[in-house]
């Protein structure tokens, strides 16, 4: 029966991008809008994920400007974002624009649209050893969504309108 | 005889979330599949199959756009994958997935216009209606699919990325497609034969 479980187990964590992390016990709060734009490699997106309040449901969305798709669904995350902070609900969009375009294309994008959410920029050039990490399933293709909690994992390699988003959020949050 | 039954009950929970976690992958091609031939309009107005290239001994077929940003900034190194391998016997074929219905920059014209002012030497497709990036299973551009001609047919060997960094071809520390080839044009087996990368998805 042990190693029954065992296998259970292993079977749902290692599908998981973050339940095999331990949280640190100190949560980093942090205002956007006082900072300036967060630059990552993968490893340091990681850990700056884990960091935070596991307590949260996090929706984490991989975008660039320059993905017309992703641009499309950005009001849908950003509603999201709105209509579920108080539930505990917490949207990062983490862009893919290429560094050179960052101050002359994403932060004009991000002050023209306003966004809310949180955004960080996700610079690392060695995608065949990242994507694999963030979803053994992600081809690469953006947009790619992440919803998380401590206990649940999902991925999606898609577009969403608002109600598809909502519909699959609320598996999380009942 | 309880405990006989739970357990059944655990191992077909087991099975449902085995199949469920770990059959979400797109269909379309693994490495050892054969692929489809194909006749897509060429940019010059011709029709191009893979039996036309009698004497290849495979492709680098890859899926591309002009509009993509990834795409755009392997274009040289996609010609130049062509330049250094079609006399080797393995010819780019680069095919445009995109439907240029929604994607108006990825239309005929458009392609025409992109590969006249690059001046690929290689040919470069049109998928019209879309059928043949399923079949391979493509799900973004660039997307590379690395064929070897077999008594079979054409058997894939590569699925992947061109190489480790789309930012900087000068700072590449892997070249994944031409290890790939490479290795086929050595007789040996493929060192990496599944790579990802980042892309634009398809526009259906």
């Amino acid at each position: 029966m042990k190693y029954i479980i065992l296998v259970f187990s292993v079977a749902f964590f290692s599908f998981g991008m973050t339940n095999n992390h331990v949280n640190s016990s100190e949560d980093i709060k942090i205002e956007r809008s006082k900072d300036p734009l967060k630059v990552f490699n993968y490893d340091e997106l990681e850990k700056y994920l884990t960091s935070k309040d596991d307590s949260k449901t996090y929706v984490i969305n991989f975008w660039a400007t320059w993905c017309a798709p992703c641009v499309k669904e950005l009001p849908y995350f950003e509603e999201l974002n709105a209509n579920y902070s108080n539930q505990n609900v917490e949207v990062i969009l983490v862009s893919l624009d290429f560094p050179k375009q960052i101050e002359t294309k994403l932060i004009p994008f991000l002050e023209k649209k306003d966004l809310k959410s949180e955004v960080v920029v996700l610079d690392d050039v060695d995608s065949n050893t990242w994507i694999p990490k963030v979803n053994k399933d992600w081809s690469g293709a953006i947009p790619a969504t992440v919803i998380y909690n401590k206990s649940k994992t999902k991925f999606y390699e898609r577009s969403f309108n608002y109600q598809e988003l909502e519909k699959e959020l609320k598996q999380f949050i009942k | 005889m309880i405990m006989k039954n739970t357990f059944k009950t655990f191992l077909a929970l087991i099975v449902v979330i085995a199949t469920s976690a770990f059959t979400i992958v797109n269909t379309g091609y693994d490495v050892g599949d054969i692929a489809t031939d194909f006749k897509l309009e060429n940019i010059d107005g011709n029709m191009v199959s893979l039996a036309d290239y009698k004497d290849a001994k495979g492709f680098i077929v890859i899926f591309t756009c002009n509009t993509c940003p990834y795409a755009v900034a392997y274009e040289d190194r996609v010609e130049a994958l062509n330049k250094k391998y079609a006399d080797k016997g393995y010819p780019v074929i680069a095919i445009m997935p995109n439907n240029p219905n929604v994607k108006q920059g990825d239309n005929m014209a458009a392609m025409q216009a992109r590969a006249k002012a690059k001046g690929f030497t290689f040919p470069y497709l049109m998928d019209k209606g879309q059928k043949i990036y399923p079949q391979y299973g493509a799900t973004k551009t660039p997307h590379v699919y690395i064929l070897q001609k077999t008594k079979k047919g054409a058997q894939v060997k590569y699925i992947g990325a061109i190489d480790d960094n789309y930012q900087d071809a000068s700072a590449v520390t892997k070249t994944y497609a031409e290890d790939a080839v490479n290795a086929l044009l050595e007789g040996k087996e493929v060192p990496e034969t599944k790579t990802r990368a980042i892309g634009c998805s398809i526009k259906v």
